[in-house]
């Protein structure tokens, strides 16, 4: 795998950007493995960070493998694999 | 029959005042919010006078999750209908929430939002366009954003009826609640301030042109050649009779009588259908016209549409018998937001004994109505009517009465 495309901070940025936060969640806290659910993102907020990245970072994100990425970290894992 | 549903909270956003207090003090100081448009350039267009809700800071008021996803009229239907709910002391918890409902009216949806990503379509490509396009543009977004907000999974809708439609929302609310719901969520706010919106005015054929904010909207009037559009409204919290006295809530006034009619198709040798929706709704409240303290009139300043709202109040009412107020002479025409505002205005006039004044009307003697104008009436109010009407024939009525006087 070549050099990581996204890191968390990365992803924090974007989420912000495109689906702000929700009230009494803390992004800047441990959320690598926390369900964007419980995270107060719900798929269209998934889809708009995923069409973001892609804009942003020239990664094609496969749209059936983004339904599986229900954690930051299955997130960035996606993206850095493509 | 059952007692009518009852208003037990009331939030406006209005280009004379954010929030019902600030906007009602400033339409009995007859305070007008009509200027030049300022969110966008419209030097370059025909008409430039609008009603613009100014010092609005969506982020003071909402989460920031909200933002990327509302366009601006629904920022200011959710802080409308968080004011409201307050005001009524009603929660998620108030009720089950599948007893409370939210049924609104919009006229064009979220111009704004959908202008920026048509924006971006035609910049950037299609892979530029926000996925909350998809709804953020809707009519039936506010609805669905203040239901979200509040938890309410009652019986829901959307009217889209043009002018008319803010009125028809409280008609369809009303049948809601006597199905058996125990709150409503109704009214309705509007906007559609851009560029995009502005030509789609324009193109209606209605817009003053006037460059003066003073002669720019003036219903009944000879000068009368267009209105102002606006954007803003007013969100209601109708409640069942008895489930509100049960809990002590306190209560605005009744919305006793409501009745629509449409129009015969232009060259129809069929009169317009307006009378008919004023005799319909007071027959609906079951009220005599003489029992009616003040009527808010739609007032088109179209003369053709004036002359025909000014004859079907005298022929139901009687020339000049009964006062006549215009006070979106202040604010201009907010469309789905204008009848819920003038309802709201109905139920501050009963709690005031006060009538506010149309503004900047010289009335045309050639109208059979008496217009309260210049300064606010002091008199007991204790029943209004209010007319809203939309593009293409729709005419809505709505009788409000002060509460027990059934």
């Amino acid at each position: 795998m070549s050099a990581n495309i996204i890191d968390l901070g990365d992803l924090r940025r974007i989420l912000r950007a495109c689906a702000g936060a929700e009230q009494g969640v803390d992004l800047d806290g441990d959320i690598l493995d926390v369900t964007f659910d419980d995270l107060g993102y719900d798929s269209l907020a998934v889809m708009e960070t995923a069409s973001m990245i892609t804009r942003e970072y020239g990664v094609a994100i496969d749209e059936d493998a983004l339904l599986e990425a229900t954690t930051p970290r299955l997130l960035i894992d996606l993206v850095n694999a493509a | 029959m059952s007692r009518p549903p009852v208003v037990t909270g009331i939030g406006v956003v209005a280009p004379n005042g954010l929030g019902t207090a600030e906007y009602w003090s400033a339409t009995c100081a007859g305070v007008s919010g009509i200027r030049e448009a300022h969110k966008f350039d419209a030097t370059q267009y025909p008409s430039r006078m609008t009603g613009e809700v100014v010092d609005f800071d969506a982020k003071e008021h909402l989460p920031s999750r909200l933002l990327p996803q509302t366009d601006h009229m629904t920022r200011l239907a959710l802080v409308a209908a968080d004011e409201a709910l307050a005001d009524a002391g009603v929660t998620q918890d108030t009720y089950p929430v599948l007893d409370m409902g939210v049924v609104t009216a919009s006229t064009a949806g979220g111009y704004e939002f959908g202008q920026r990503e048509l924006e971006k379509i035609w910049r950037s490509g299609p892979d530029h366009v926000s996925a909350y396009q998809s709804f953020a543009w809707f009519y039936a977004v506010n609805t669905g954003q203040i239901s979200i907000r509040h938890g309410f999974r009652g019986p829901s809708g959307v009217v889209v009826s043009d002018q008319a439609g803010g009125l028809d929302a409280i008609g369809q609310a009303r049948r809601q609640l006597r199905r058996g719901s125990k709150v409503i969520v109704s009214g309705g706010v509007d906007g559609s301030i851009c560029p995009w919106g502005w030509v789609a005015h324009i193109a209606g054929g209605r817009m003053s042109t006037a460059g003066d904010p003073s002669a720019a909207y003036l219903p009944f009037d000879e000068r009368a050649a267009g209105h102002v559009p606006a954007e803003g409204g007013a969100i209601l919290v109708l409640e069942d009779a008895e489930a509100a006295t049960a809990r002590g809530a306190k209560v605005y006034g009744e919305i006793a009588g409501y009745a629509a009619t449409f129009d015969p198709r232009p060259g129809s040798d069929r009169g317009p259908t307006l009378r008919r929706a004023i005799v319909n709704a007071l027959r609906d409240a079951g009220m005599d016209s003489g029992e009616i303290d003040v009527v808010f009139a739609d007032g088109a300043a179209i003369p053709d549409l004036d002359r025909v709202e000014a004859d079907a109040i005298a022929a139901v009412f009687g020339p000049n018998a009964v006062p006549v107020t215009a006070p979106k002479t202040m604010v201009g025409r907010m469309f789905a937001g204008a009848g819920p505002v003038d309802v709201a205005a109905a139920l501050l006039a009963i709690r005031d004994g006060v009538i506010p004044p149309t503004v900047n009307v010289r009335p045309a003697r050639r109208y059979p109505i008496e217009i309260v104008i210049g300064e606010p009436r002091r008199a007991p109010v204790r029943a209004a009517v209010v007319i809203a009407r939309g593009y293409g024939g729709f005419n809505s009525v709505i009788v409000v009465r002060a509460a027990g006087n059934t």
